[in-house]
């Protein structure tokens, strides 16, 4: 089995190389090896459905379900926090009223899946999924518990550094996202090779949140706050807005 | 503004994204209802046990649909979106209707553990366009990885994400 040195030495070949996406191709992340396409992506024009994304509504999602702490009948343990940002196109403009989803581990560093097999404790106040839709400004807002790093079997002793999965929608289905966001500080970037497979460390820092005291809730929880850019909307202002 | 990156869905997606009914955009009992499937497999040829298709397509008059509830299917609301896993061997079903207008094909999200951004791509009806402008620009043996294949009660689109017959994967500039 690789070592962390072995992998290590992997994210150094390719470092700093030109890429705001991951490597899709990207041997340090041995489960990418059968799983990358080989051949180069074919540019294509969008093109009816792809100039709209899908619509979501209070039909779909209840505003309890922003709130990952409040799933069962007692509190789950950990740090409580507030993860907010805007979800906002490469122009500023927000992403009104679209779809946000999260997962995440516990504050042990375990998952609620069958397949977590890190002999951390479950904890039974925390499922970690959660869903919101962003407001007019385009703003989503969770209450969660920090999640807690985990080990995982990339290579021998590989531990991921903590985070929580994004699932967002845009205003073009060319705009879908799906990433995770981190925290600042965190002692395992450098040896991550999920993290590292964004070879451009200015892209890199587009995944991390700021701790933001002005939103945390006094003697209640800390506060992270993460902006998400998603790629430009082919559809101009015109056609969305649809006036002559 | 940097775009924020993609990471990979990982291996514990199911704990966040799919839900019962996501893969129902028009009831299985519905007489008009087709099914739309196929199997994910690797470079080696093995199934993908662990991805995740999501699809987004016009109605059958070509019309884009803007209506909510595909997290909570009430039977006659067409959405236009859907959402399911991969099984154990790598299959996953839509049950739907065929896309209609003048750009009648699904659009196809793709993600899965192991791939570390997702990919998009489009699963074309068996009879495209011959003018078709991404079709027309690919070569018969990668246009054929476009086109799902009509079966009595639906439509087969089987995914390779690397390798022979490798799907041609979309990028949107």
């Amino acid at each position: 089995m690789s070592t962390q040195a072995d992998i290590s030495a992997q994210i150094g070949a390719v470092a700093g190389l030109s890429g705001r996406q991951p490597r899709l191709d990207y041997p340090a992340y041995r489960s990418s090896s059968a799983r990358h396409p080989e051949l180069d992506p074919v540019p294509a024009d969008p093109e009816g459905v792809e100039l709209w994304a899908p619509c979501f509504g209070r039909r779909d999602v209840d505003d309890a379900e922003a709130d990952l702490t409040r799933r069962h009948a007692g509190e789950p343990i950990g740090e409580r926090m507030v993860v907010t940002g805007r979800v906002v196109d490469s122009g500023g403009r927000p992403v009104a009223h679209q779809l946000v989803e999260i997962w995440q581990a516990n504050a042990a560093g375990r998952y609620w899946h069958q397949r977590d097999q890190h002999p951390a404790p479950l904890d039974p106040h925390f499922t970690g999924a959660g869903r919101c839709l962003t407001g007019a400004d385009g703003t989503y807002r969770f209450l969660t518990v920090k999640p807690g790093p985990y080990p995982w079997r990339n290579h021998l002793n590989a531990w991921r550094p903590a985070h929580i999965h994004f699932s967002v929608f845009g205003t073009a289905f060319t705009q879908r996202l799906v990433t995770q966001m981190y925290f600042p500080g965190d002692p395992l970037f450098d040896l991550d090779p999920i993290y590292q497979s964004i070879t451009d460390p200015k892209a890199r820092q587009a995944l991390l949140s700021r701790y933001d005291h002005s939103i945390t809730t006094p003697e209640h929880s800390t506060g992270y706050r993460w902006d998400i850019v998603l790629t430009g909307s082919h559809r101009t202002p015109f056609e969305a807005e649809g006036n002559a | 503004m940097i775009p924020a990156p993609g990471q990979t869905v990982g291996p514990f997606f199911h704990l966040g994204l799919p839900f019962d009914g996501g893969n129902e955009l028009v009831p299985p009992a519905d007489p008009a209802a087709i099914r739309l499937h196929g199997n994910v497999a690797d470079g080696d040829g093995n199934p993908v046990p662990d991805a995740l298709i999501e699809i987004w397509q016009p109605g059958p008059d070509g019309s884009v649909v803007q209506e909510p509830g595909s997290f909570h299917r009430d039977g006659w609301t067409f959405t236009g979106w859907g959402r399911a896993a991969t099984d154990a061997d790598g299959h996953y079903w839509f049950s739907t209707c065929a896309p209609g207008g003048s750009a009648p094909f699904f659009a196809v999200t793709v993600f899965a553990r192991g791939l570390l951004d997702r990919l998009f791509t489009r699963a074309y009806l068996p009879s495209p366009d011959p003018a078709d402008a991404l079709l027309t620009s690919l070569s018969a043996q990668r246009r054929a990885t476009l086109i799902a294949q009509a079966e009595p009660r639906g439509l087969r689109f089987d995914i390779r994400l690397q390798g022979e017959g490798e799907t041609v994967f979309l990028s949107h500039g």
